[in-house]
């Protein structure tokens, strides 16, 4: 079923636009040039951004960070064996999908451990790396409180994660 | 901001890296994360280019009006003041649907297109608007309504019922969006400025603070 979303999203908007009389390629191709402006200007905090990153995650830091972590979950009933995918989740997407399947693996994915790692993944989102990107498309500096708001948003999904599970799913 | 991230990023990996004694690993990282950058882009330009035509065939024959009358009323309260007609609005209707779709694909140029409508209108070049930081708040928590990935993860790794998850995972998106645009509204307040149109005022008047 999912299958048929962008495909089908497509067909209706490039066929509605023919039947409305609009020169259907001729205005793809001004939007897409548009496009490759906005994806060439992104590169450079792209690079910036993951050398920072791809230097912290082979620094260990984060199993330190992990380790410092795990009995304050355990305190508020979180179980500390999705820690390690609450930290990585909004440094790296291709970390968390790493250390999600590997829990998936380790833990079976109907366990407990398993059903919060899910929903943990599924409701929140690489943090840094929106940011880098939205903003590097923008002249903006100073982002202000962006970075705060957001990580508000990944503590509130962290603990909610382990308490909804508790409450609809068991 | 970025740059206290990178600073404190980059601090941060040369120091555990040698209190670990993993510099190694952390030099190798340095010469190959460049790269992947450069590789993720290139995936992107593809994905960009395409949903930037789209959108604007989509624009063209007036879909995204009718997207944006649909999104309006949620739009209007979190987006205070914030020109409903305008092509910024429009962008951010189109990555909002694009989000609920799970289309990340799509999402994400459409909301670089945001960003840059978004930036045309903000006051003080240089600084992010509420609008900008609410939008870019938005992006950072997940509006997926069906988490396509994480259930096909699941069913290969032997769940039963893969999709069982979705209760949970909806009620926890909406308390994270909640808290992270609650904060964004609070911290935008504590920041300068009260509701939109005062702070855009105000911030026009007084530069850089």
């Amino acid at each position: 079923m999912t299958d048929y979303i962008i495909p089908a999203i497509i067909v209706f908007i490039v066929v509605y636009a023919l039947i409305k009389g609009v020169p259907v390629f001729d205005v793809f191709i001004s939007g897409a040039k548009e496009g490759f402006g906005t994806a060439t200007s992104v590169l450079l905090a792209l690079i910036g951004l993951m050398t920072a990153i791809g230097m912290f995650k082979a620094s260990g830091a984060l199993d330190m960070l992990t380790a410092a972590i795990r009995p304050l979950a355990q305190m508020v009933h979180i179980p500390p064996e999705v820690v390690p995918l609450a930290i990585v989740r909004p440094i790296s997407g291709s970390g968390a999908l790493a250390v999600f399947q590997d829990i998936l693996k380790s833990y079976g994915p109907d366990s407990l451990i398993g059903q919060v790692a899910s929903v943990m993944q599924g409701s929140t989102e690489t943090t840094f790396y929106t940011i880098a990107v939205y903003y590097g498309v923008t002249k903006v500096q100073r982002t202000r409180h962006t970075l705060a708001s957001s990580l508000v948003g990944d503590v509130t999904g962290f603990f909610m994660s382990a308490l909804t599970v508790q409450l609809i799913l068991r | 901001m970025m740059s206290w991230i990178f600073c404190i990023l980059v601090g941060l990996s040369f120091l555990f890296g040698a209190l670990t004694g993993r510099m190694p690993q952390v030099s190798q990282a340095a010469i190959s994360s460049c790269s992947e950058a450069v590789q993720l882009v290139i995936t992107l330009l593809g994905t960009m280019c395409l949903w930037s035509g789209l959108m604007k065939v989509a624009d063209q024959c007036r879909i995204t009006d009718g997207l944006a009358r649909l999104f309006s009323p949620l739009n209007k309260r979190i987006f205070k003041g914030l020109d409903q007609k305008s092509k910024a609005a429009k962008a951010i209707c189109m990555n909002m649907a694009a989000n609920l779709l799970g289309l990340g694909n799509a999402a994400t140029p459409l909301g670089l297109t945001a960003m840059r409508e978004l930036e045309k209108i903000s006051p003080q070049p240089g600084v992010a608007s509420n609008h900008m930081v609410t939008f870019v708040v938005l992006n950072t928590a997940s509006l997926q309504l069906i988490p396509t990935t994480i259930a096909a993860l699941r069913l290969e790794m032997g769940s039963q019922a893969p999709l069982d998850i979705l209760p949970a995972v909806w009620v926890t998106s909406l308390c994270s969006i909640a808290a992270a645009l609650f904060a964004s509204r609070i911290f935008g307040i504590l920041t300068g400025g009260g509701k939109k149109g005062k702070k855009e005022k105000r911030s026009r008047l007084k530069p850089a603070a």
